[in-house]
């Protein structure tokens, strides 16, 4: 799995944030359109795509869009 | 001693007895004088129930381990039940995700468990007249669905709205043999259902808030009301949804 694709991922389950924001190192609990319903859906599509089970606590446990990745590939 | 809520004499069926409302439920009912066949696709949890059952009165309780959502194992275990006067549906899962990610697995095996299987389990029970004159049935349903809905709740939702459906359907049909059918409609309680979710510490925190009496159920409350309606002093109600919830749907 590749950091880029992620972020593609990981940015698609937001609405209005421009996909510009999404770094590696982008701090997602701070955006502005952070929502329970967007963390839902990015523990959704991480099961879609990458057939790996996080829960909330974990999610809310890292920072930045690199952490997921790495706890993400972990799970592997 | 004067005694409406009494269960002695009666023989009762549980679901999902293996665990959280479940066994609460197959607890509560042995204690108030029933005597218990519990069913579980888990046969060691399911055993685990069986050994915390109160025996007193020389009373032998029945287990049956089966997935009810198989037919076969469904027409099996109804083929060796005893004839019955309470039923307690309460079989269910549950798995959260947004509308988007929607899929046919997921969706089939959810409604396979929480919606048709204690349907088809009340269709067997009553065709082969296995429920009692004076009976009562008592679905596990939510507040979920039926009274509101919450993000990436939907699957459950929809299920458990389904069950709703059905409860009240059946009480009117079942009306004919003096048979009732109800629900509880509980908002969360404390079993491994929410325990092994996906929502965070934090989160759960800020639900309670949400919760007029600040915390959520322990699996023996829900146990109590569903002990209620399978008992003779709710003997005049049928058809009714009893929401379990702390307040939560006050707001």
């Amino acid at each position: 799995m590749e950091i880029k694709e992620f972020i593609q991922n990981f940015a698609d389950q937001f609405e209005d944030t421009d996909a510009s924001v999404f770094t590696p190192e982008t701090v997602f609990h701070d955006l502005d359109e952070w929502s329970s319903l967007v963390g839902l859906s990015l523990i959704a599509m991480i099961d879609d795509e990458y057939d790996v089970t996080i829960k909330g606590d974990e999610l809310r446990a890292a920072k930045t869009i690199n952490d997921v990745f790495e706890l993400v590939k972990s799970k592997k | 001693m004067y005694n409406p809520f009494t269960l002695e004499g009666k023989t009762v069926l549980v679901t999902g007895a293996g665990g959280g409302i479940g066994r609460a439920t197959a607890i509560a009912c042995s204690k108030m004088g029933a005597t218990l066949v519990v069913t579980d696709i888990n046969a060691e949890t399911l055993a685990e129930t069986l050994s915390l059952l109160e025996t007193e009165g020389s009373r032998s309780h029945l287990m049956f381990t089966a997935d009810l959502t198989n037919d076969d194992a469904l027409d099996k275990m109804v083929a060796e039940l005893p004839q019955l006067d309470g039923i307690v549906c309460n079989a269910g899962i549950s798995k959260v995700l947004p509308i988007q990610f929607l899929n046919t697995e997921d969706m089939n095996r959810i409604m396979a468990i929480n919606a048709f299987a204690p349907m088809y389990m009340t269709q067997r029970l009553y065709k082969k007249k296995r429920i009692n004159k004076g009976g009562s049935i008592v679905y596990t349903v939510s507040i979920s669905g039926v009274s509101m809905v919450s993000m990436g709740g939907v699957m459950y939702a929809v299920s458990k709205n389904a069950l709703d459906a059905f409860m009240r359907n059946a009480a009117l049909e079942f009306a004919a043999r003096n048979i009732r059918v109800n629900s509880v409609n509980p908002s969360r309680v404390k079993t491994g259902l929410i325990q092994n979710s996906v929502y965070s510490e934090e989160e759960v925190a800020k639900d309670l808030q949400t919760y007029p009496l600040k915390r959520y159920a322990e699996p023996e409350e829900i146990a109590n009301s569903i002990v209620f309606l399978l008992s003779d002093a709710s003997s005049y109600i049928t058809g009714h949804a009893l929401i379990v919830d702390g307040g939560k749907t006050l707001t």
